[in-house]
């Protein structure tokens, strides 16, 4: 049997073997990812994200628990820490907080460091997903640290994406940044039992009416192309439940994300965002933003390979000594970098 | 020109689970070794206190490490180590390099290295030697 075979057969040892192929992006990982990819597309990804100490760890361990609790879906969890931008190494210590899913063989957890991989974190994150979708997980969780913007692009790779606060963190302005804000689908304010939560909201509530794009806009084929809303965010008044709007909305092809409180260590609000989650997901169908957004992924993900295989090729008909020539005139101010370009691309078949 | 990143083989990290299994509660020796293996460029997978061998042998597997740190100061290691190995053999990690770092008597190493441990460091043990170990450990395959 293949690798791909054997993961397909529902052998674990061969599905954690190949998780590590991918990453390190093997010959053998990516064919038996070729292997794979005709299984793919089945699952559900929900990409939660957040600053540090916003207890994102325990939310999705909630999460999951109550998905295995109430729903008979296999879930996978791929938990994504920083790492060292100088040694390299990292703690993984999303696991910490994922006890009480352990015993479960319905339950798949992998630490993933956001070391710089071939495509980039959200290449690497599209691959191991991809994975556990023809593995037969239907619930894929994808946890990141919204810092940079290779955690947004890795929000972009799920179908739902909830971006987590929580109150007392600073500056409520502060913690909340619009790049993260536009991309979420949920809001959950954690820690819901801090003091402070009512002033995280209403933060949250603005900066999301002045953040939120009217229309979802995607990039194809390097250019941006809007999808037309028909409502303006203007039709929504300050205050009152947010979700409760949703709900009496008629016209579906806008979706205003509802702000939700959680205590993740007790289980409180869990519900009410798996329920969120799965208005959403019906929202997607109905509104065609689904395919959309699958269409969108594929491409962002085939044009990131495509990058990494021009740059290999370039590697591979540029010499060390000519670069490191055309490296020293640019150092000593004698060749611009621009300059510097046109001649190590000239002559290579691009 | 060929690099790191054509070749990714050798961007491969060294990936480590450290655990404490058992009901003792200092963990301050394990987040010390951990810290000291992400200095030295290996990943590591810290699950945090109270963990049964059920649970270590899972952690182990999902994550496919390449070596497993136990931190054991109750003096649990006797019982605790062979059944540690069990579980990894049972899930097909036979590769596997496990270390124990902690409260071990002397008169336990050999035993330990029977049923399959690969080295035993007490208190005062530098961690330079146990980043150069787990290096040759898995080199050796």
């Amino acid at each position: 049997m293949t690798l791909a075979q054997q993961v397909l057969s529902g052998d674990r040892l061969a599905l954690t073997r190949l998780l590590t192929q991918v990453e390190n992006d093997s010959p053998e990982g990516r064919a038996a990812l070729a292997d794979l990819f005709p299984h793919t597309g089945r699952a559900q990804l929900i990409g939660v994200t957040g600053a540090p100490g916003t207890g994102k760890s325990s939310l999705v361990n909630q999460l999951a628990l109550h998905v295995r609790k109430t729903q008979n879906k296999r879930v996978a969890i791929v938990a994504v820490d920083p790492s060292s931008p100088f040694t390299g190494g990292a703690v993984l210590g999303d696991r910490v907080r994922m006890r009480d899913l352990s015993g479960d063989s319905g339950v798949f957890i992998r630490s993933m460091a956001s070391r710089g991989s071939l495509g980039g974190l959200a290449q690497a994150t599209a691959t191991l997903t991809q994975v556990f979708d023809a593995a037969g997980y239907d619930l894929i969780l994808i946890e990141t640290v919204g810092a940079g913007q290779s955690e947004v692009d890795v929000a972009r790779l799920a179908h739902t994406t909830i971006v987590v606060e929580a109150p007392g963190l600073g500056d409520d302005i502060q913690a909340i940044k619009a790049g993260i804000l536009e991309i979420a689908d949920i809001l959950v304010v954690n820690k819901a039992d801090r003091p402070g939560v009512e002033n995280t909201e209403k933060a949250l509530r603005s900066t999301l009416e002045l953040a939120h794009p009217t229309g979802r806009v995607y990039r194809h084929h390097g250019q941006y192309v809007p999808v037309a809303a028909s409502v303006s965010l203007s039709d929504n008044d300050e205050g009152g439940d947010s979700s409760l709007k949703q709900s009496t909305q008629s016209d579906t092809s806008l979706w205003i994300p509802p702000i939700l409180r959680t205590i993740s260590t007790d289980g409180t609000g869990i519900a009410e965002v798996v329920e969120a989650i799965e208005r959403h997901v019906a929202h997607l169908r109905q509104s065609g933003d689904w395919t959309a957004r699958e269409r969108a992924r594929l491409e962002s993900e085939l044009e990131a390979l495509i990058e990494a295989a021009l740059m290999s090729r370039f590697r591979e008909d540029v010499s060390t000594e000519k670069y490191d020539e055309v490296l020293e005139r640019v150092l000593s101010r004698k060749l611009s970098p621009s300059e510097a370009v046109k001649l190590l691309t000239n002559g290579t078949r691009v | 020109m060929a690099d790191k990143k054509t070749r990714p083989e050798q961007g491969r990290k060294i990936r480590v689970l450290v655990a404490k299994p058992g009901l003792d509660g200092h963990d301050r020796g394990a987040k010390v070794v951990a810290r000291a293996l992400r200095d030295a460029g290996m990943e590591v997978i810290y699950t945090g206190l109270r963990q049964t061998p059920e649970m270590i042998a899972e952690a182990a597997l999902q994550e496919d490490v390449d070596v497993v740190g136990l931190s054991i100061l109750s003096g649990a290691h006797m019982a605790l180590a062979p059944r540690i190995m069990e579980l990894l053999k049972a899930n097909g990690q036979t590769d596997v390099k496990v270390f124990i770092g902690g409260i071990v008597p002397d008169e336990d190493i050999p035993r330990l290295k029977e049923v399959g441990i690969t080295g035993v460091y007490g208190p005062g043990a530098s961690t330079e030697d146990i980043v150069k170990d787990i290096r040759a450990a898995v080199s050796n395959g």
